[in-house]
């Protein structure tokens, strides 16, 4: 369980002064809301996203966005290029402040009011397109720094791993197949390799959402394949939002497509009604579609 | 668990507590032990040159702490070095008491000699050898902290934080020679007569001053060692090579910077607190830009990010100066020069990787 933004500081000493006034529910007695409870994401929908508007300069990146992703749903994000696909995931993320516009979290969470970090601790997890891992660190190694975990600087000194936590790595060595890599260092991984051990640092923190930025570009085929199970995999106990250009792998994981053009939604629907679409068509002319 | 830990060496960490161990044995039964005309005899000044080395390969450890896991250049370490060093050395004043050339119960000869007629308040409590002990870690690791808070917060790093650390010391230096400062302007501190009641001048006192460097450097290669072989040390390099990233899976990089800056100054006023009795003085030419350099250079000779690599770099160099400015003084500063060019192109790893290398070839012909 991540860390929660708590709006007061809950040290020692204010909670023995609170003692002292009887008349009212003490703050460390009312339990800390989980972040289901903080979600509330109980009509099945995760995010939120309405008429969302960012211009830099006057150039609208998003032009009254709406967007909404279920919850476990596996979402792919397609567009050309300025299309506003980055830009959405960085209003997601708290990057960037829409200038108009609502982003929830669930039906509570303003993700225009939170910071990145807070954003990240509550289960929003984004994997960039350039594959970062810590390349001097063996893949585990890599996992256990990205585990949720108090990322303070003493307790980070005082750490050790317990079993509980080296199986959850493990698992996740697992479910990310490199398993027989756990001991590698990173920087002798394959590029695809290295991209999966970035989407198992994501999952070491628990996320809920998962965004994940053109993740088989550079990729072999067979490697492609792999990513594409991977993340259909992952789809149910996470919301999954992928953005990606090749369309041959569009096709071998969408249930769900959204087409970005100019900052709209140009359409939403199944891979083939929207392969179908009269506008897609038009936008796509002469990208390979 | 903690021991498990702590045995936990590469066989350079091993080779260093093994010299250390054997060094604090031999050279003060050498010296004191064996007579004067036996050539098993340790003359009390390389007695006192051995114990600057290690005061000396202290600093480096403290430094590698920061540039070889961290990735933090701080071209500025002299400085935490000096400060530990004055901290003793205003001790060692209080201890002249009324033997200075002046006479003065209290005052120590430089204010009298300016006229002063009471000691400043900065000076109060450094007559107890606790409080001195005290200053010795908590005056550079202050200044650290807040040097650091201000920096790190403000994300400065790279190039201008080597830069920033660089106008620091030469801050201090200026400072500390001005005689208005009341630490003694650019005679510094010096003419000490005891420690502790003993008096420096003895050959015992001298050897023990040597036992306690050496344990000092152990102590402060294993305090390093756990710290880099533990979860933070990991978080350190992370940090070094993408912080970045570091910073986006959830850990506020900047704190574990200053963290890791802080404990590094206070192990370097450590060792400057250890440097000053052995050498017998402390004046502003310690915070000189050059003498922080020359302290990269040492890490960098030895090999960084390895810790006892960075030791081994301040003996061999040491050794080199003092050998090149007794015979061939005016060859000493392009020597350095030369060798810190030699290094980054020729052993980018230092001293230690080339043995590295050298060991993976050799098992690699073994394999062939």
């Amino acid at each position: 369980m991540p860390e929660l933004p708590s709006t007061r500081p809950p040290p020692r000493l204010r909670a023995r002064w609170q003692m002292l006034e009887r008349d009212r529910v003490w703050d460390f007695l009312i339990e800390k809301p989980t972040r289901d409870e903080l979600l509330a994401a109980d009509h099945g929908y995760i995010l939120y996203l309405e008429d969302v508007t960012v211009s830099f300069d006057g150039f609208k990146a998003l032009d009254a966005l709406t967007l909404y992703v279920e919850i476990g749903e596996l979402r792919c994000v397609i567009g050309p290029n300025g299309a506003g696909k980055t830009t959405m995931m960085d209003v997601i993320t708290g990057k960037t402040r829409p200038d108009i516009g609502a982003a929830f979290y669930g039906q509570r969470l303003d993700l225009t009011r939170l910071s990145e970090p807070e954003i990240a601790a509550l289960g929003i997890g984004r994997k960039f397109q350039k594959p970062t891992v810590f390349e001097n660190h063996t893949a585990f190694e890599n996992l256990e720094l990205a585990m949720s975990a108090d990322k303070r600087v003493w307790p980070t000194l005082k750490a050790r791993l317990k079993g509980d936590e080296r199986d959850r790595i493990d698992a996740t060595l697992a479910t990310i197949g490199l398993i027989d890599h756990g001991d590698q260092r990173a920087g002798t991984l394959s590029h695809g390799q290295k991209q999966w051990l970035e989407i198992g640092m994501l999952l070491m923190q628990n996320p809920l959402v998962l965004l994940v930025d053109e993740p088989v570009a550079g990729m072999t085929r067979r490697e492609s394949e792999l990513t594409a199970e991977l993340l259909t995999r992952l789809a149910g106990d996470h919301s999954v939002i992928v953005v990606e250009h090749d369309m041959e792998f569009v096709r071998s994981i969408a249930k769900r497509v959204t087409v970005l053009h100019e900052g709209r939604v140009l359409c939403e629907g199944p891979f083939d009604s929207v392969q179908d679409d009269e506008r897609v068509r038009e936008v796509y002319l002469g990208v390979d579609a | 668990m903690l021991m498990a830990r702590l045995l936990n060496h590469e066989r350079g960490g091993w080779i260093l507590l093994a010299v250390l161990g054997v060094l604090a044995v031999v050279v003060p039964v050498a010296n004191l032990a064996v007579p004067p005309d036996s050539v098993f005899h340790v003359s009390t000044y390389t007695v006192t040159l051995l114990g600057k080395y290690l005061c000396y390969a202290m600093l480096a450890v403290a430094l590698d702490l920061v540039w070889g896991y961290c990735g933090i250049l701080s071209l500025g370490h002299g400085a935490f070095f000096a400060l530990g060093g004055y901290a003793m050395g205003m001790y060692l004043m209080r201890q002249i008491g009324d033997r200075g050339v002046y006479g003065h119960p209290e005052l120590p000869d430089f204010m009298v000699f300016l006229n002063w007629d009471a000691l400043p308040w900065y000076w109060y409590g450094f007559d107890q050898f606790w409080f001195a002990m005290i200053m010795v870690a908590l005056v550079p690791g202050l200044l650290a902290f807040v040097f650091g808070w201000l920096a790190f917060r403000s994300r400065v790093t790279g190039v201008y934080l080597s830069i920033m650390t660089q106008a620091l010391t030469y801050a201090l230096m200026l400072a500390f020679f001005r005689n208005e400062m009341g630490f003694g302007g650019n005679n510094g501190l010096t003419d000490f007569k005891d420690i502790l009641g003993a008096s420096l001048q003895a050959d015992s006192t001298r050897a023990v001053l040597f036992v306690v460097s050496a344990l000092a450097l152990a102590l402060a290669y294993l305090f390093c060692r756990l710290v880099v072989t533990s979860k933070l040390g990991r978080v350190m390099t992370a940090m070094r090579d993408a912080e970045d990233r570091t910073r986006f899976i959830g850990y506020r990089v900047e704190r574990f910077q200053l963290a890791v800056f802080t404990a590094s100054a206070v192990l370097a006023g450590i060792a400057g607190a250890l440097y000053v009795p052995q050498v017998g003085i402390i004046n502003p030419s310690e915070f000189q830009p050059l003498n922080s350099i020359e302290l990269v250079v040492w890490v960098a000779v030895g090999g960084r990010g390895t810790l006892y690599g960075a030791a081994l770099g301040a003996a061999v160099v040491n050794y080199a100066k003092t050998v090149l400015t007794g015979t061939l003084p005016e060859v000493w500063l392009f020597a350095l020069g030369a060798l810190f060019v030699l290094v980054t192109l020729v052993l980018p790893k230092g001293i230690v990787g080339l043995w590295r290398r050298r060991q993976q070839s050799r098992r690699d012909l073994a394999h062939a």
